[in-house]
């Protein structure tokens, strides 16, 4: 059965798609797909999409990879750097997986990236976005499906401009992505930062902070708070009766988030390169049928993993099968020849995509979900401000 | 800052602290009864809060999810002390220590099992909707007064309990002299079943309480669980008046230091150093608290008379 | 020497043969020299537990805090192994000795928070460390370098590094207790006012075994980040403490290589039933719980009994 994703019990793997295929494709003429999703802790839930976005796409492509049958190695991060690093290794040395794919969070990409880089094997994130990998750190062996973070952060920089908001207040978790998050957004944003709050990332109470946005009265909120401490923030801002003050947040409403935030959402605003309601036909089939499959509704970090799938088909298509020889593999890759939920879809120099990205608010659809929908494109082919340092080997 | 902004930040740490107090209530009964370390009690928050949503999920009233809430985390806790916990009130912290994280894990684990990873939404209950404006443009939520009068109630309740009623005499006598009350013909065994399951339904009541607030998700209980230690132990374990008092200046130290930390910071550091820097400090002013009343007073701040 | 004396040599020996046994594999390799270095973490914390009766929830910032003097050194170009472990080790050592001055006041219950607190002190530094990663981490440029050669590369050559370390510790803890120092600490776990009848504070005892401890935890945080070449926050989280614990208790408080057979037994099951299952924790958990109920001695106790 799909979705499941369990290990066999002598450690070997089973994505089980198309089961019988499987059993006498295996392993000449396979493809070996490492899917590193966090399972472990209370992230899971983004990993729970991510994996299931890309087995969707297995599904589409009838568990094959530019014909040749796809077998998923599932690797759980449990969001621990170390354990991810012990995993990856073994999945590279003793299952020797032919591409590693996925990862949510930033820190374990970073923990990764020399083992799987080093031997040579493709890592295509297809959510992490950090700058480190985008400017200097940039990779011939690395690809993002997803985006630069700070671009997402710059998107509501703009909106807040072309809003007209002269005073915003700040506010984001202590740490690196966090950080990364203020610096973004004042990449675009040239008004007043009224405060800049940083709350430590075990916050479960945001009275105290409530309480200074109150005092501050600012014409707008930026917020990026992922998982349950955007669940937190939501409810409570909404239960303080703040929401009048406009609230414009990233990573932090979104379809993996909200059905625990519910109506406490409705009408905040979000940024991503992609929504659910996108009009195009391979978004349709796509939603249609990984909501009818997996009973609910995909958010971005699903849409980039079956992007991922669909991305990895084109590659190994162009190349005959050929996974040998890695030069044309990566020129197979960045070409990007495939049709993407989003529409269009190309990567720059350092291998990141150069793409569309739109304002969101959260929506109650008519079957009584909540998800995130477009209100305006923002940002029209934006390149991440890292791509001019990269010299791509 | 202004009065009237410090006066509400006074209001928000002391209802942080009541919400620790709820979880720490049962902790150091427990604890203090039985000298029993509990590191499970977070995930019977937890489960407590689980159970709360799904009850009243499927009956449509919050109110159901709390009256049936409560025997169902009884009976959890109950469940958990057969099996597990009875066997180790004989044994060194150490192998409470161990086993507790075995329940963790599993108890976290199972939770992802039956309701999946996502967090789950507890709507607050209609009677309760609404606030009370308390600064220009600040809603102060009825529920949350709401659970401020819970947590004083159940701390005087508590108090009542162990201090003035038959049975509270028995659990504490039976704490320091098992076999003398044993030989007054009370079953010392089921007293102390009976406490561990009154202070797991303590916990559930916690966790249904912050269900409507806090993000009901599995690993909820885990951060809790260290600050509710961090209360009991500055307030001197077993001690329910100390739990109650630590966990308000827990609270405040913590609501306090977090909106005046990167402020003092400004002067001097730079603006973006005092506010990182004020951030990485306040969640360490805690721990610091802890830490030095530890060192004057080692049993904490209200130790309980050991006979 | 009796039969029981030789069962720690029997657990290295089949250490020192491992790679040659069909575990010679790099991915086999990786695993093996995790467990070690935890190892090494879980004999100083069990030279602390079962020696001097101190049970830390704080070791992993030791282990830390020689992880971060790897990388600090590695961000100001400083790979020589003859300059980071020196330092490494003194800054653990220093660590708890400032923290253990403080901490060694109380006892109990109340150590382990203490402890814990410093702990969790130690993690909200590095957390906000943002020159060296902050919570994201940081990659090391690459392994330390020892007298200008890039020995800790070799695998095979590392897996030995890690094996001799260990044999070092172990042998350091266990010569520590036999020792008069030892005695003393031994006997004030037992008897603090008979100790003190005799004209001996244990303050000073307790807080160099203390001390020691925590220079053995940084030896292990420098080859913990040289075998992920990887250091985080994580690394010092108050989880990790308590995995550290409950090698030691797994393997049996009593027994200083108890804890050997506690972090192979803990990082070995982990990591076998992570491959077989996705909710393995559910099974994990209950394993832990059975092994405190059943098995008091931990297995180094059942090992000895076997052989006894």
């Amino acid at each position: 059965m799909i979705g499941i994703g369990r290990r066999g019990l002598l450690g070997a793997t089973t994505g089980l798609l198309a089961a019988p295929a499987l059993l006498h494709a295996q392993p000449a003429g396979g493809v070996k797909i490492g899917l590193v999703a966090v399972q472990t802790g209370p992230q899971a839930a983004l990993g729970t999409q991510l994996r299931d976005g890309f087995l969707q796409g297995l599904r589409h492509l009838d568990g094959k990879l530019g014909g040749l049958t796809a077998e998923v190695v599932h690797i759980d991060d449990e969001l621990r750097p170390e354990v991810a690093v012990t995993k990856v290794r073994a999945a590279l040395e003793r299952d020797r997986v032919d591409f590693v794919v996925g990862v949510v969070f930033s820190n374990i990409l970073a923990a990764i990236m020399r083992p799987v880089t080093e031997a040579e094997t493709f890592l295509i994130s297809t959510n992490a976005g950090p700058s480190t990998f985008a400017g200097r750190g940039c990779n011939p062996f690395f690809f993002t499906t997803s985006y630069n973070n700070d671009q997402v952060h710059s998107v509501i920089g703009q909106a807040c401009e072309d809003q007209g908001y002269k005073r915003v207040f700040v506010m984001v978790p202590n740490y690196q992505a966090g950080r990364d998050a203020v610096a973004g957004f004042k990449s675009r944003f040239k008004g007043e930062v009224v405060d800049e709050v940083y709350v430590p990332l075990t916050q479960l109470d945001f009275s105290a902070e409530l309480a200074r946005i109150a005092a501050a009265r600012p014409d707008a909120i930026f917020t990026f708070m992922p998982g349950g401490l955007g669940v937190n923030l939501v409810r409570q801002y909404r239960q303080a009766g703040l929401a009048s003050i406009p609230f414009l947040s990233t990573f932090t409403v979104d379809e993996a988030t909200l059905p625990a935030q519910g109506a406490a959402a409705e009408g905040f605003f979000s940024a991503a390169s992609w929504a659910p309601n996108m009009d195009n036909p391979q978004n349709a089939r796509f939603v249609r049928d990984f909501e009818a499959q997996f009973n609910y509704v995909p958010a971005t970090y699903a849409a980039q993993a079956y992007d991922g799938a669909m991305l990895l088909d084109s590659a190994i298509r162009k190349v005959g099968g050929n996974l040998r020889d890695k030069g044309a593999l990566r020129t197979a890759i960045r070409a990007a020849d495939f049709t993407s939920v989003r529409g269009t879809f190309r990567f720059g120099a350092n291998h990141y995509p150069v793409q569309d990205f739109w304002l969101l608010k959260v929506a109650r659809r008519p079957d009584g979900k909540f998800q995130t929908e477009t209100v305006r494109k923002v940002l029209e082919a934006n390149v991440d401000p890292w791509a001019a340092e990269c010299r791509m080997r | 800052m202004t009065t009237q902004l410090l006066l509400v930040q006074a209001l928000n740490g002391l209802q942080l602290g009541i919400l620790l107090f709820l979880v720490a209530a049962g902790l150091t009964l427990v604890f203090g009864v039985m000298d029993f370390i509990n590191l499970a009690h977070g995930v019977q928050y937890m489960l407590g809060a689980y159970i709360g949503a799904a009850l009243a999920a499927a009956t449509g009233s919050f109110w159901w999810g709390l009256l049936l809430g409560l025997p169902a985390a009884l009976a959890a806790g109950l469940v958990l002390e057969v099996l597990v916990f009875r066997h180790l009130y004989r044994r060194d912290h150490l192998a409470q220590v161990l086993a507790t994280f075995g329940v963790i894990l599993f108890l976290n684990e199972g939770v992802k099992v039956v309701w999946g990873a996502a967090p789950l939404q507890v709507p607050i209950p209609a009677l309760l909707q609404g606030g009370i404006e308390i600064m220009p443009g600040l809603q102060y939520p009825i529920y949350r007064v709401a659970v401020l009068a819970a947590g004083v109630a159940t701390g005087g309740l508590l108090w009542w309990l162990v201090e003035r009623t038959r049975a509270g005499m028995l659990v504490r006598a039976g704490a320091t002299n098992p076999q003398m009350v044993a030989a007054l013909g009370v079953d010392v065994g089921r007293l102390f079943t009976l406490v561990f399951a009154f202070g797991a339904m303590l916990a559930g009541f916690a966790g249904i309480l912050a269900g409507p607030i806090f993000s009901v998700e599995p690993g909820m209980g885990d951060n809790v669980l260290i600050l509710a230690f961090v209360v009991i132990v500055i307030g001197g374990i077993g001690s329910i008046r100390g739990a109650f008092l630590a966990a308000l200046l827990v609270g405040l130290i913590d609501t306090l230091g977090k909106s005046m930390a990167p402020d003092l910071l400004r002067l001097v550091l730079d603006p973006s150093a005092a506010r990182q820097a004020g951030a990485a400090l306040a969640s360490m002013l805690v721990y610091v608290a802890m830490a030095a009343i530890l060192a004057f007073r080692p049993a904490g701040l209200f130790p309980v008379r050991t006979g | 020497m009796t039969r029981e004396a030789l069962l720690p040599l029997a657990v290295l020996a089949a250490l020192a043969v491992a790679p040659l046994a069909g575990f010679g594999g790099s991915y086999e390799l990786t695993l093996l020299a995790r467990a070690m270095i935890l190892g090494m973490a879980a004999v100083s914390l069990s030279f602390l537990v079962g020696g001097a009766g101190l049970v830390s929830l704080g070791h992993a910032a030791s282990l830390g805090v020689g992880a971060y003097a790897v990388a600090i050194l590695d961000a100001h170009g400083v790979t020589e192994a003859l300059i980071v472990l020196p330092v490494a080790v003194a800054a653990a050592a220093g660590f708890s000795l400032l923290t253990g001055a403080v901490a060694i006041r109380t006892s109990g219950v109340h150590f382990i928070m203490i402890t814990l607190a410093f702990g969790q002190m130690a993690f909200f530094t590095t957390s906000s460390l943002a020159a060296y990663g902050g919570d994201d981490g940081y990659t090391l440029y690459g392994r330390t370098e020892v007298a200008g050669t890039r020995l800790l590369e070799n695998r095979l050559a590392f897996h030995y590094i890690c094996l001799g370390l260990l044999a070092l510790t172990w042998g350091l803890c266990a010569m520590l207790l036999a020792s008069r120092f030892g005695r003393v600490l031994r006997a004030a776990r037992e008897n603090a006012q008979r100790v003190e009848a005799v004209g001996l504070a244990p303050y000073p005892f307790r807080l160099v075994g203390y001390a020691i401890a925590g220079a053995l935890g940084g030896l292990a945080g420098v080859l913990l980040a040289n075998a992920t070449e990887f250091v985080s926050p994580a690394t010092l989280s108050w989880q990790r403490s308590g995995e550290l614990l409950f090698m030691v208790i797994l393997g049996g408080v009593g027994r200083l290589w108890g804890a050997i057979l506690g972090a192979l037994a803990f990082v070995l099951l982990e990591t076998w039933l992570a491959e077989q299952m996705q909710h393995w924790k559910l099974v994990f958990g209950p394993l832990l719980v059975l092994a405190v109920l059943f098995l008091k001695g931990g297995l180094s106790g059942l090992v000895a009994r076997r052989h006894g």
